[in-house]
């Protein structure tokens, strides 16, 4: 159990000093979702009034595909040198090489997300800085990097591995989607828990069957 | 000729006979529909093709999960026939989905649960399909594309109803064309009648693509050591 | 107190199963319509140095790939350090070193960080200590500090090989080691791995005739995916080898 969980924690280390030696991971979901922030801006054109039914919506966007782009880079660190090789020569089990990894993608996805929130804010004159705005935006994300890291392992040996994450990843986490615009849309509305508590039930879930699921299935991508 | 041979004829057969039949049912015996007109028509095409689509899903589960247990390569061919087969169904699905909206309620689409959940499970086969071309064959390939076939059963429920409730949030006026009223006995019958044939028209389908990627599967084993044997 | 195993507490402990360190029965690996291993048998013994020679596409690196557990033969059995390929092949991981093209290591994170974590991948304890160890062995420990990726190609291979020998495991296999290397580094790479003789059993496949030969207790050829030619170097001479090598690479040139 000790080894374990010492295991993901030496994995989920070595991620996070790479990614503070480079920053690429970070930077490249935040540039991202700032281009589509400005792009969904001259795409809407939305008016005040419209802003606030938009606005969800916008943000989930964003944070959707620059998502992909920070899920990709996952595995894309592990490809140079081949360095998965060296991971997969050792005994680690595989689902503690998967949590790690995934507790290093849920990471760097939450901080360009809190990071992106304040210019959110200002380029749409918002005030999102609720409680229940962050539980989605936490739940949502897990959601998004348990699913991702499990099909970025397995999108790395594909050809055409740009789209391939995507055509996996999105139709699988459209419930999330759906309950994180409707959770953020009650969150800006200032809705009520016992409103959202269903949403939130059922990120629960989603999350609970995705972080069990892709734990295992990754012994199975993992293999060769 | 073994059993499965004999087998398959006769599903060839039988399909044949009632796919003609119920079309006789569908366009000629079964009365017109007093409210949404002859274009209801494609109602008793539209529903079958549906559940086809679903249970062709079920299938690749069945081999997926085979496969990752018992490794053997009969699973995973099962797999990757009835993804296929289930692809065609689900689109034809989608398309009389579109031709029925139309001229019944004037928009090509709704984003209804039923019929979004089927565009998701589309997208899914799509992917399931790419992940098998693009992805590396052999087993490596065979347990991604498991994984991926598992994944998209788990998660279609869950995209259903999560949809379901979207829509309950943001109710839209038209409910779409797989709603229908209250069926009587004769529309009921060809409904039957036409869900029992495209099930079997499946599984003939999928015994047919099964046996000949059985095939294309011996061929390369057999291509691999018979280049071992020209050596010397 | 560290102190090194040597194979005789391994073979102490094994005489009584009487396994040898590696079992391969029939291995097959199939790749498609490609055939890369064919019905290929080898046992080799603990304390062997096991060289393998064979042209590019003859199967070596695959054998290796699967003796590490990174593959799954299409067919056949396997036992490595007495452990069978079909059970938990973490079992296996543990003893088991490898050196291949790659050096496997991280660019961005210093020597010691990629030591250091692939000891906590080993659950290794006195990780620390072992890096000192295998630092002075290999001649590392003055860049400890400095990003893996900025080393040149035979300090990689130095940095590779410790990682491959930090957690002490009783087989080393290396893959073409000296691919990438100059005269220097080949001879670094001589005395490093003769070094490993008597201390682990090692299986190592080459191009290079000359140190192959010379630090080799047994050599094999393999050839379109099976063994060709396998005999003990006490059995014959050098010479004789070449020959027989010469005729396999001239042949089917």
């Amino acid at each position: 159990m000790i080894v374990f969980w010492s295991t993901v924690g030496a994995i989920l280390a070595k991620d996070l000093v790479l990614e503070f030696r480079n920053k690429e991971t970070i930077t490249s979901i935040l540039s991202f979702s700032l281009l589509s922030l400005i792009v969904l801006n001259f795409a809407l054109r939305p008016t005040p009034s419209l802003i606030s039914v938009v606005a969800p919506g916008i943000l989930w966007v964003a944070f959707t595909f620059s998502g992909i782009l920070g899920l990709n880079r996952a595995f894309a660190v592990e490809e140079d040198q081949d360095a998965i090789q060296g991971l997969l020569l050792t005994p680690a089990s595989r689902e503690a090489i998967y949590l790690g990894k995934m507790l290093g993608c849920l990471l760097f996805m939450l901080v360009a997300e809190i990071i992106l929130l304040p210019i959110f804010a200002v380029l749409f004159d918002m005030a999102p800085f609720k409680p229940m705005l962050m539980v989605v935006m936490f739940m949502a994300t897990l959601g998004f990097a348990s699913v991702g890291t499990l099909f970025s392992a397995l999108a790395m040996n594909t050809k055409s591995r740009e789209i391939m994450l995507p055509m996996l990843f999105i139709p699988i986490v459209v419930p999330i989607i759906i309950a994180a615009v409707v959770g953020t849309d009650l969150a800006f509305k200032g809705g009520g828990w016992q409103e959202i508590s269903k949403w939130i039930q059922l990120m629960l879930v989603f999350d609970l069957i995705a972080v069990v699921f892709c734990a295992f299935g990754f012994d199975y991508v993992a293999e060769d | 000729m073994d059993r499965y041979d004999v087998l398959r004829r006769l599903l060839l057969l039988t399909s044949g006979i009632m796919v003609v039949t119920v079309l006789y049912l569908i366009f000629i015996w079964v009365p017109t529909e007093k409210n949404l007109g002859v274009s209801q028509r494609i109602f008793y095409i539209h529903v079958p093709v549906a559940w086809v689509g679903f249970l062709a899903f079920l299938f690749v589960l069945i081999g997926s999960v085979g496969y990752l247990w018992r490794r053997s390569r009969g699973w995973d061919q099962l797999a990757y026939s009835a993804a296929e087969i289930g692809v065609i169904f689900t689109t034809l699905m989608l398309m009389t989905g579109v031709l029925w909206a139309k001229p019944v309620w004037g928009v090509w689409w709704t984003w209804d649960p039923r019929l979004t959940t089927t565009l998701i499970l589309w997208l899914i086969y799509v992917a399931y399909l790419m992940l098998r071309s693009y992805g590396p064959g052999g087993d490596k390939g065979a347990r991604y594309a498991a994984v991926m076939g598992i994944a998209g059963f788990i998660d279609v429920p869950i995209v259903y109803l999560s949809i379901y409730w979207w829509r309950t949030v943001h109710p839209q006026a038209l409910v779409g064309p797989a709603a229908r009223g209250e069926l009587d006995s004769q529309m009921y019958t060809v409904l039957m009648v036409s869900t029992i044939t495209f099930t079997i028209l499946f599984i003939y389908l999928l015994m047919e693509r099964f046996s000949l990627r059985k095939s294309e599967d011996n061929i390369e084993e057999i291509k691999a050591y018979a280049s071992s044997l020209s050596v010397k | 107190m560290y102190v090194t195993r040597d194979i005789s507490d391994t073979m102490t402990a094994v005489t009584a199963e009487q396994k040898p360190a590696v079992t391969a029965v029939q291995l097959t690996k199939r790749y498609g319509s490609r055939l890369v291993l064919n019905k290929l048998s080898l046992t080799v013994e603990w304390g062997e140095f096991l060289t393998v020679f064979g042209l590019n596409g003859s199967g070596k690196t695959t054998l290796i790939r699967i003796l590490a557990t990174l593959v799954k033969p299409t067919s056949g059995d396997l036992d490595v350090a007495t452990f069978s390929a079909k059970g938990n092949p973490s079992n296996i991981r543990r003893e088991v070193g490898v050196v291949t093209h790659q050096p496997l290591l991280y660019r961005d994170l210093t020597t010691r960080e990629n030591l250091r974590f692939h000891g906590k991948m080993f659950a290794m304890n006195n990780i620390d200590l072992r890096i000192e160890r295998v630092g002075d062995m290999l001649g590392i420990k003055s860049n400890m500090q400095i990003k893996v990726g900025t080393l040149s190609h035979g300090m990689q291979k130095r940095v590779a090989i410790a990682r491959a020998i930090m957690h002490d495991p009783s087989i080393l296999l290396l893959d073409e080691p000296e691919t990438g290397l100059d005269r220097d580094g080949i001879s670094m790479l001589k005395k490093i791995v003769a070094g490993e003789r008597g201390i682990r059993t090692v299986i190592m496949t080459t191009h290079n005739l000359d140190y192959g030969l010379e630090l080799a207790t047994r050599a094999t050829i393999l050839s379109e995916g099976s063994i060709a030619y396998d005999k003990q170097m006490s059995a014959i001479c050098k010479d004789e080898f070449r020959e027989v090598y010469s005729r396999f690479t001239g042949a089917t040139n």
